[in-house]
């Protein structure tokens, strides 16, 4: 059955690629949506120099941009894909697979996020590899959290409002958590804070199982 | 007698704890002075809600394995419920904290933590609000309430662990234990718990009552 559930994850991720080659526009739309942000900011900001504002600016762009870019993945998909899923695959591998693609997806988002927002507003992290580390956690966990909020929004008929209230909530021990982590690698503190770290891994971890366990009372009608 | 005793109960210990807790003589601290009494009114707000709010997780869990809509029921009555008890617990709170800590809100991770519960069973409430249909409503809130009073979990119980908070017993401030050195608070404190507790239990189940009896008019109309 693990076996199974592997295999069918793994097609289920290549189909998501497949259909993001096939519409690129979606991602070129959240990847601008990224840019003018930071622009926006830039516009509005010019140069940030004090580390709490340019840490908070940062994450809340991300925040709002992993939003947008996470919510299509139930809500955009139509009942006809679905149905046909639930009779070929497992609801495991349909949930693992969303939240592994959307993580590659967050990942992108926040590179480039990270890019734009160190040309245009400033660069002043000083501890790039704890910085790197946060990013990469915060992506695994705002994609696992955002895309199963994104299913139980999309069974909704207001779904993109009831995806901020829904997530923002239960989103706030993860953001908490990154935003002193990723402050920490800003000041470049000389030791990295591994409390935060270890509760940082455990939060993701606990996402996980509970959106694997509780996926499959969602998706049924 | 038999099933009501504990209703009888409630009504003692929350008599005695108003009765005795404004009256029973309390150690003098600057800057507290007679505020302290609100430990027996403040604080079992938040133990009341916590276990009432498990209670709704419960009735969530046991919803998604049973699917009997009386779960549902008590889990959206028990939510309710704990949200009364959150509400006159931050209002306690907050009229304390202007007595001793000068402002009506102060940030501290305590508050936020309150704040962030209130949030998550406002969004819950809007989410059983937006779907129609009794079954699936019923489905995919319980799926919400675990997934939120878990990483609710998370905020309360961790992240105040590794944050300094202003309350007393937090961050070098000395809790209630250390005044009460004839144990005088005691005597009120752990009644009070437990009476506010059964209070809530009480309101709970009356309203779990009226639920089932409205939902009973409407099917025999």
């Amino acid at each position: 059955m693990p076996f199974m559930i592997a295999s069918q994850t793994k097609y289920l991720i290549i189909k998501e690629f497949r259909l993001e080659m096939r519409n690129k526009y979606a991602l070129g739309g959240i990847l601008l949506y990224v840019v003018s942000t930071v622009f926006v900011s830039y516009l509005s900001f010019k140069q940030i120099i004090n580390v709490p504002t340019w840490n908070a600016l940062f994450w809340i762009i991300l925040l709002f941009a992993s939003v947008n870019g996470v919510a299509k993945s139930f809500i955009g998909e139509s009942r006809g894909r679905l149905l046909y899923l639930y009779t070929l695959v497992s609801p495991q591998a349909v949930i693992l697979s969303k939240i592994i693609y959307n993580s590659l997806l967050l990942l992108i988002i926040s590179g480039l996020c990270l890019l734009t927002y160190s040309l245009f507003v400033g660069y002043l992290v000083q501890d790039l590899p704890l910085f790197i580390l946060t990013l990469v956690l915060g992506s695994f966990g705002f994609s696992s959290l955002l895309t199963m909020v994104s299913a139980i929004a999309s069974k909704t008929s207001n779904n993109f409002t009831l995806m901020a209230i829904l997530s923002f909530p239960i989103m706030m021990p993860l953001l908490m958590v990154l935003l002193k982590l990723s402050k920490n690698a800003v000041d470049g503190l000389e030791q990295w804070d591994l409390n935060y770290l270890a509760v940082l891994m455990f939060i993701n971890v606990i996402i996980i199982a509970l959106s694997y366990l509780l996926f499959r009372y969602l998706w049924r009608d | 007698m038999k099933n009501y005793w504990w209703k009888i109960l409630a009504i003692v210990l929350v008599l005695y704890t108003v009765i005795a807790g404004f009256l029973i003589k309390v150690p003098a601290q600057p800057i507290l002075h007679e505020t302290i009494r609100n430990l027996y009114f403040h604080v079992p707000m938040w133990f009341g809600m916590m276990t009432i709010l498990f209670v709704s997780l419960w009735h969530s869990i046991k919803y998604l394995s049973n699917s009997n809509i009386e779960s549902d029921i008590v889990a959206t009555q028990a939510a309710h419920t704990g949200m009364l008890l959150g509400f006159l617990g931050i209002i306690t709170g907050s009229i304390w904290a202007k007595y001793t800590w000068g402002a009506w809100w102060v940030s501290d991770t305590k508050l936020n933590g309150a704040a962030i519960t209130l949030l998550i069973y406002l969004a819950y409430f809007v989410l059983r609000g937006s779907l129609e249909e009794e079954q699936k409503r019923a489905r995919i809130s319980a799926v919400y309430n675990i997934f939120a009073y878990v990483m609710l979990i998370v905020f309360l119980m961790i992240l105040p662990r590794l944050n300094d908070s202003l309350h007393p017993g937090n961050g070098g401030n000395p809790g209630f234990n250390k005044y009460d050195l004839d144990s005088n608070m005691r005597m009120v404190f752990y009644p009070a718990v437990l009476g506010w507790i059964l209070l809530g239990v009480w309101i709970m189940t009356i309203k779990v009552r009226i639920e089932k009896l409205k939902r009973k008019t409407l099917t025999n109309d």
